[in-house]
């Protein structure tokens, strides 16, 4: 929509030659387009170039007082992370787990079933929302950071509020070296 | 007889307030929009569902990435309090110039004896790729490592000045390794930090 010279000109007519009058207005179309191009930009990069922050408690690392909590073992899941975005989950203890050892995935089709089903379980069993699934973090040293985020994140999704990120222990990773999530 | 004409306007729009307005607007972003300002070690992080902002200011960041660890805390008064905490610490002097220059470095990761030679280099020089080996993360027989004496110290700056109680972010590259992650959490769990953030980009939600 270029603005129309409207002003300017004007038919000579008789003898007398005018010098044309240009028109002063300019044609704002194209400045417009720009300055909201860039509001644009300048909107959507400034709110989402904050990062977002997933708080997170490690549990007292007291090298005096060793007190150990007991719990149920059908309420506790072991979830060990293993070497190529692989993990492997059992219920129980790692002697004699309840359920066999399973090597799962991260996300929606991979551990969140396990979890949530299990969530579910062991609400049923102890009939006390309030006691829920127990879930043993345990990243191996083959894990990867974007691992220990994805359980974490996993965790938030599956509504699971009692968690704890634990050592790993000799055991757990002989049960990794068996199904071949570590080398 | 004469047919009656409609009257014809023209379709061009006066623009001229139009611009103004988005222009004013344009400033306004421009001039709110924090700068980016470039990393010294670029990591890129994990996705998560988490939609928790991460606050400005009073807290430090720990940069994990291909096994080095940088420091940097916000707040340039907070900067050079913690460096003068450091120097006491490890018996070295800084002048109000390299305190200055300090004061401007967003994140570093150099051992505490090659720190003056990074504040005298030029901020383009400084993020060079793999010119900073980061921060010594190993204790030393008796005496702590060198970035739990940043945190502390950090941690006495922010609780000086500000009187508020300094939060610790963890900004970890996707593929670090977990061992490396483990060492600086045993580092702040040694310091009774046992709740701290981890800064995560958005994920799309998956439904």
């Amino acid at each position: 929509m270029a603005e129309l010279d409207t002003s300017g000109g004007g038919k000579n007519k008789g003898g007398k030659v005018r010098s044309k009058k240009q028109s002063t207005r300019v044609d704002l179309t194209a400045m417009v387009d720009l300055a909201f191009l860039l509001i644009t930009f300048f909107m959507l990069t400034t709110t989402l170039a904050k990062p977002q922050a997933m708080d997170m408690a490690m549990p007292d690392k007291d090298k005096t007082d060793q007190q150990e909590l007991t719990v149920a073992d059908n309420r506790t899941m072991t979830i060990l992370l293993g070497d190529n975005n692989r993990l492997e989950w059992y219920m129980g203890l790692v002697d004699n787990p309840l359920t066999p050892p399973q090597v799962d995935n991260y996300g929606r089709n991979g551990i969140r079933k396990a979890l949530i089903e299990h969530s579910k379980k062991v609400i049923a069993a102890t009939g006390d929302p309030k006691k829920g699934l127990i879930v043993l973090i345990k990243p191996s040293d083959q894990s990867n950071y974007r691992n220990f985020v994805d359980i974490l994140d996993e965790m938030k999704v599956s509504n699971i509020s009692q968690y704890a990120i634990v050592e790993i222990s000799d055991p757990d990773i002989a049960l990794l070296k068996r199904d071949g999530l570590y080398k | 007889m004469p047919r009656a004409k409609v009257a014809r306007k023209s379709t061009a729009i006066d623009m001229t307030a139009m611009c103004d307005v988005a222009f004013l607007l344009l400033t306004f972003f421009i001039l709110t929009a924090t700068a980016r300002q470039p990393e010294a070690l670029p990591v890129d992080t994990p996705a998560s569902t988490v939609k928790f902002k991460l606050p400005d200011t009073d807290i430090a960041t720990l940069t994990v990435g291909q096994k080095k660890v940088f420091f940097g805390v916000p707040g340039q008064p907070i900067r050079v309090r913690t460096l003068e905490l450091m120097g006491e610490k490890y018996n070295l002097q800084f002048t109000d110039e390299e305190k200055l220059r300090f004061s401007l470095i967003e994140s570093f990761g150099v051992p505490i004896g090659n720190l003056k030679q990074i504040i005298a280099l030029k901020g383009d020089d400084r993020n060079k790729a793999g010119l900073q080996p980061g921060i010594p993360t190993d204790s030393v027989g008796e005496r702590p490592s060198e970035l739990h004496n940043w945190i502390l110290s950090a941690r006495y700056a922010t609780k000086e000045l500000n009187n508020v109680d300094m939060r610790i972010s963890i900004k970890g590259d996707s593929n670090e390794e977990y061992p490396e992650i483990k060492k600086v959490t045993g580092i702040l769990q040694d310091q009774n930090i046992n709740k701290f953030s981890l800064i995560t980009s958005l994920r799309p939600t998956e439904k």
